[in-house]
């Protein structure tokens, strides 16, 4: 099972992170610096003069709901394209792999609301006075929460190809263009496809950031949910706020059932284990769409359009590494590409720290260290606290298949739920009993993200072998002895996958949680989600740019220093079976 | 049936191959200065054990790989990749789970740009020719592993190779299926059939080979060349009880165990390196201990015949030889022309109690093998009695490849601890002479 917000690609002892994590983490943070650069150039957009008001009318919210998901499904496309690109360039090209891969993994690393802020202008910018700007940058916030765990996922498929299956598309001949259609992509799509719905809830999550943007004086509210959720905070309206819930929850429900179970059970053939599997998923509407005659019928010409694209001889031009090159020559390429690599590497970081350091000091990179200390304080002792009252309670349920049955789709669907909708209840509770901030609105970072941790170890007590139980029944170890030595071991790969995501959606959800708004009242914590979300409203550059890359180092020492040993252990020593 | 005036089809000159990464000349040989030919209208066997080399011998001449020096020739040109009438059928069956059998089958075809109906056609017909009628709609997860392995034959027959290239293509299925697939495929080809002009297989098994094959090549290992050729001229069907097959398969076992007349010094028993950089194989202790228990009993009383050994125990050569080989490389048995002899250590081992056979397993593993006597040493001599893993696996890797390297660190991970010689925690991953109180 993969883990949405945090993928390692190597389980090897050494976790430090190298100078390629270094390269990776100083060109992206340069990217960014050169896009606000740029964007500054660029004349301030006039407020587009077509975007209607909000209407917070019940009957629009449909209409909303249709908007919202078209423009999750278009990043989902754009995410699709990126990953089928990036990750076959990462997985082919050994060069471009020792660059793309550490960037990838700093990019998982980047607050999602971070990418918001840098690009909103730039989107802006480049379609001045029309709505379309808006659009883009909203399907790119989305985007940007969606494509980091497909690219992984589909990277490491390309890389574990079956080797017996990979020498007889060899032997066949098939062009690259054609291995990649008939091996590859075939053999990926499992994980893919499962990977695509954990983006679908991580998208939601940030939708309702997305649609409403502020530009300095300006705000535009793209028709949405997350804009009638935003006017709906701002006017106080608990009920409107309470019918986006309700429509969030329909619209999951729909694509669920209408898009992602006929997708899912699609996939299953092709899964690669060439024994008749138990097969879990099943699907009412791919049942009907192949049982009914004409919908195959016209879906006909489409799978022979698609046969003849995958089919072409197109011979892809061989991306570096290949094998007509000398070994001099290619050690010398090497070292020419690792030089260049290194210097724009150098000048990125050069770029980023004198714009940072144009109008912030020492004492603001020690205070935002601070204050990520003191957000990293609060993800980890919350995930603690969920683990202590989750675990005994999804090791119950998954013990007892008939609970876990009903259960286990609840959790997976509260975890699939933005939580962040919810989050303006929470502030009339902190108002209405003078609250501390502090405190109570930490518990919104696990609110959302505690389900991972449930549907996991869910999963992994209802796999727990039945032969190993009867022999702890049978010498009759119970109590703690039983904890301890049966099931925690058994279900820790379980629940260290839960826990791994649980953690990476809370240091995404700090940013939210800790600065909430309600009408005209503000509700903040201390840390560094706080001080980003305020840096963005005020568009003081320098200090998100600051704030978020802080914030991006600490998620990756975190997650390497932590999570990967934890998650290597797990795989060596207490995977079952 | 064809044309044999225009030379051999194929022929395999000087070829060499070595581990990757060894760019030296000094880098262990998979394959050593290697050739052969094939000519039209033969079944060739390569023949030989785990790790020499025959698989990768196949995987040249298909043109899967490129060997590190020497060619294989094609209907009179090199070949640099997989050429147009070389098909190859997998131990694994390699089949598209995503495919069904019909779509399996023309997948060739298309990738040949073969017009869609003329592939429709072939595939039928070689479906109908393997005998697989009737499942063309079917997934390879709902077919059992001999219907799977047709798929694999109709596969590389629709192509209508001049080569058919099978890599131990019945060595993962049950007897009686591989025998059923075994007389098939024998029928087909004695009937002219099949549209193929030669194949070449490898396999392990001995009587596989005398039963299917025109010629042996029997490899030997470390580094793989081919020890003798041998025709087999038994007419088709052969009867495995014959006399004459069954001297066959004896000679042919008396060749496999004959020792390597190698005259380095220190080279001991059939494993490739010497002293610390010697390969180990991992076999179980209790292989080991059942080996000698069986050979020390009666009938055989301290000596067997391996051929009549392996067929009543039910093992492949692979699994025989290595227990056998080992039990040679601690002087507890001797190996001559297909026999094994228990010595008087390995008679004493058979009778004594599990602490005294410890005891003497240990002994002789620090006398015979000089990788667990290193790590024994380095450990006496640490104040601390610790040394970690990597230390002994770095050494290892200046003389093998890491999967051998770790494969020969885990023999001696397991040997030394059933001879209570050192501990091993895998948590730290060091040795220590402590054991846990």
């Amino acid at each position: 099972m993969a883990s949405k917000f945090v993928a390692f690609t190597s389980l090897g002892r050494r976790a430090l992170p190298n100078q390629w994590d270094v390269i990776a983490l100083s060109l992206i943070f340069g990217i960014f610096v050169l896009i606000v650069h740029a964007s500054r150039g660029m004349v301030l957009p006039l407020p587009p003069p077509d975007t209607a008001p909000i209407s917070l009318d019940y009957s629009y919210l449909p209409y909303y709901a249709l908007r919202t998901t078209m423009r999750m499904f278009l990043a989902l496309a754009a995410s699709l394209l990126f990953t089928l690109t990036y990750a076959t360039i990462a997985a082919k090209s050994r060069r471009a792999e020792v660059v793309l891969i550490p960037m990838l993994d700093v990019l998982q690393s980047v607050p999602i609301l971070g990418f918001l802020s840098f690009t909103v202008t730039f989107f802006l910018g480049l379609f001045p006075g029309s709505v379309l700007g808006a659009e883009c940058a909203a399907i790119f916030a989305i985007f940007t929460s969606q494509a980091w765990n497909m690219a992984f996922s589909f990277y490491q498929s390309l890389r574990t190809v079956p080797s017996d299956l990979a020498e007889v598309s060899e032997g066949f001949r098939l062009s690259p263009w054609q291995k990649f259609w008939q091996l590859e992509t075939p053999f990926a799509v499992p994980a893919l496809i499962y990977n695509m719905m954990m983006s679908m809830s991580g998208g939601w999550f940030f939708v309702v950031a997305a649609e409403a943007i502020t530009v300095g004086d300006t705000t535009i509210k793209l028709p949405g949910i997350g804009s009638y959720l935003a006017v709906a905070i701002d006017q106080r309206r608990l009920d409107a706020v309470l019918a986006a819930v309700l429509t969030v929850l329909i619209v999951i429900l729909l694509y669920d059932q209408l898009i992602f179970r006929p997708i899912v059970t699609w996939a299953d053939k092709f899964r690669v284990e060439l024994s008749a599997s138990q097969s879990t998923s099943s699907s009412w509407v791919l049942g009907l769409l192949q049982r009914t005659v004409w919908v195959r019928r016209a879906f006909s010409p489409i799978e022979a359009a698609f046969e003849w694209f995958t089919s072409l001889r197109i011979d892809l031009p061989r991306i570096g590494g290949g094998k007509g090159e000398s070994p001099t020559a290619s050690r010398v390429i090497d070292v020419v590409w690792v030089v260049a690599i290194a210097l724009l590497a150098f000048y990125a970081a050069w770029q980023t720290i004198s714009f940072v350091s144009s109008s912030l000091s020492w004492h603001d990179l020690l205070e935002t260290m601070g204050l990520t200390l003191i957000t990293m304080l609060r993800v980890i002792v919350l995930l603690a606290l969920a683990s202590l009252v989750w675990v005994p309670i999804a090791v119950w349920i998954g013990l007892r298949p008939a609970v876990a049955e009903r259960v286990q789709p609840a959790a997976q669907f509260l975890a699939a739920f933005p939580a962040n909708v919810l989050f303006p209840i929470a502030v009339i509770g902190i108002l209405a009993f003078h609250l501390d901030p502090d405190i109570w609105l930490s518990a919104l970072i696990i609110f959302g993200t505690q389900w991972y941790i449930v549907f996991n170890v869910i999963a992994g007590a209802s796999a727990f072998p039945n032969d190993l139980r009867e022999v702890s029944a049978n010498f009759r170890i119970t109590g703690w002895a039983w904890w301890r030595n049966v099931i925690l071991p058994g279900i820790f790969p379980y629940y260290v996958t839960g826990a791994l995501t649980a953690s990476g959606g809370s240091w995404n959800a700090a940013i939210v949680a800790e600065y909430v708004k309600w009408g005209n009242d503000k509700v903040a914590a201390h840390g560094i989600g706080a001080y980003i979300a305020k840096a963005t409203e005020a568009g003081d550059f320098p200090r998100i740019v600051l704030g978020v890359a802080v914030m991006s180092v600490f998620v990756i020492l975190y997650n390497r220093l932590l999570w990967r040993p934890l998650f290597g252990y797990a795989e060596r020593r207490l995977r079952i079976g | 049936m064809l044309d044999e005036a225009t030379g051999p089809l194929l022929e395999v000159r000087h070829v060499s191959q070595r581990y990757k990464g060894g760019q030296d000349d000094d880098a262990p040989a998979v394959l050593d200065d290697l050739s052969t030919t094939l000519s039209g209208g033969e079944i060739v066997g390569l023949l030989g054990r785990s790790g020499c080399g025959k698989s990768t011998l196949l995987r040249i001449v298909s043109g899967l790989i490129h060997p590190s020096s020497g060619e294989v020739v094609y209907r009179g040109a090199p070949i640099k990749g997989p050429a147009d009438g070389i098909a190859m059928v997998f131990q694994s069956f390699a089949l598209f789970p995503w495919l069904s059998v019909l779509e399996n089958v023309e997948l060739g075809l298309k990738a040949l740009r073969v017009p869609a109906d003329e592939a429709r056609r072939r595939s039928l017909a070689a479906i109908d020719l393997i005998g697989l009628d009737g499942y063309e709609s079917a997934y390879p997860k709902e077919l059992s592993g001999g219907m799977r392995q047709r798929v694999g034959f109709a596969r590389a027959v629709v192509t209508h190779p001049n080569i058919l290239l099978m890599d131990e293509p019945f060595s993962a299925l049950d007897v009686l299926t591989a025998e059923t697939l075994r007389s098939d495929l024998i029928d087909l080809w004695c009937e002219g059939r099949l549209p193929i002009k030669t194949i070449l297989m490898v396999t392990h098994n001995i009587e596989e080979a005398v039963l299917m094959c025109d010629r042996i090549l029997v490899l030997s290992s470390h580094p793989g060349r081919i020890a003798s050729e041998i025709r087999v001229t038994l007419p088709h069907p052969r009867n495995r009880l014959d006399p004459e097959f069954r001297q066959l398969v004896d000679n042919i076992y008396a060749l496999m165990t004959r020792r390597p007349t190698s005259k380095q010094p220190g080279k001991e028993g059939a494993f490739p390196g010497t002293g610390i950089g010697m390969v180990l194989p991992r076999v179980s202790t209790n292989s080991l201990a059942g080996l000698v228990e069986e050979v020390a009993a009666p009938p055989y009383n301290g000596k067997a015949d391996l051929p009549h050994l392996a067929d009543s125990l039910q093992l492949e050569i692979d699994e025989l030889f290595p227990i056998a080989e080992t039990l040679q490389l601690l002087r507890f048995a001797e190996l001559e022309e297909g026999d094994i002899k228990l010595t008087s250590a390995g008679r004493r081992f058979a009778d004594a109690e599990v602490d005294a056979r410890k005891k003497l397993f240990g002994d002789h593993l620090l006398a015979c093998v000089p990788l667990a006597a290193r790590i024994k040493r380095v450990l006496d001599e640490r104040p601390s009695h610790h040394a970690p893993a990597s230390r002994f696996r770095e050494e290892l890797e200046d003389y093998m490849s890491e999967d051998y390297a770790e494969k020969t660190l885990r023999a001696a991970i397991n040997w030394g601890r059933y001879g209570e010689l050192y501990a091993y925690d895998e948590d730290a991953q060091a040795f220590s002479l402590e054991n846990p109180a």
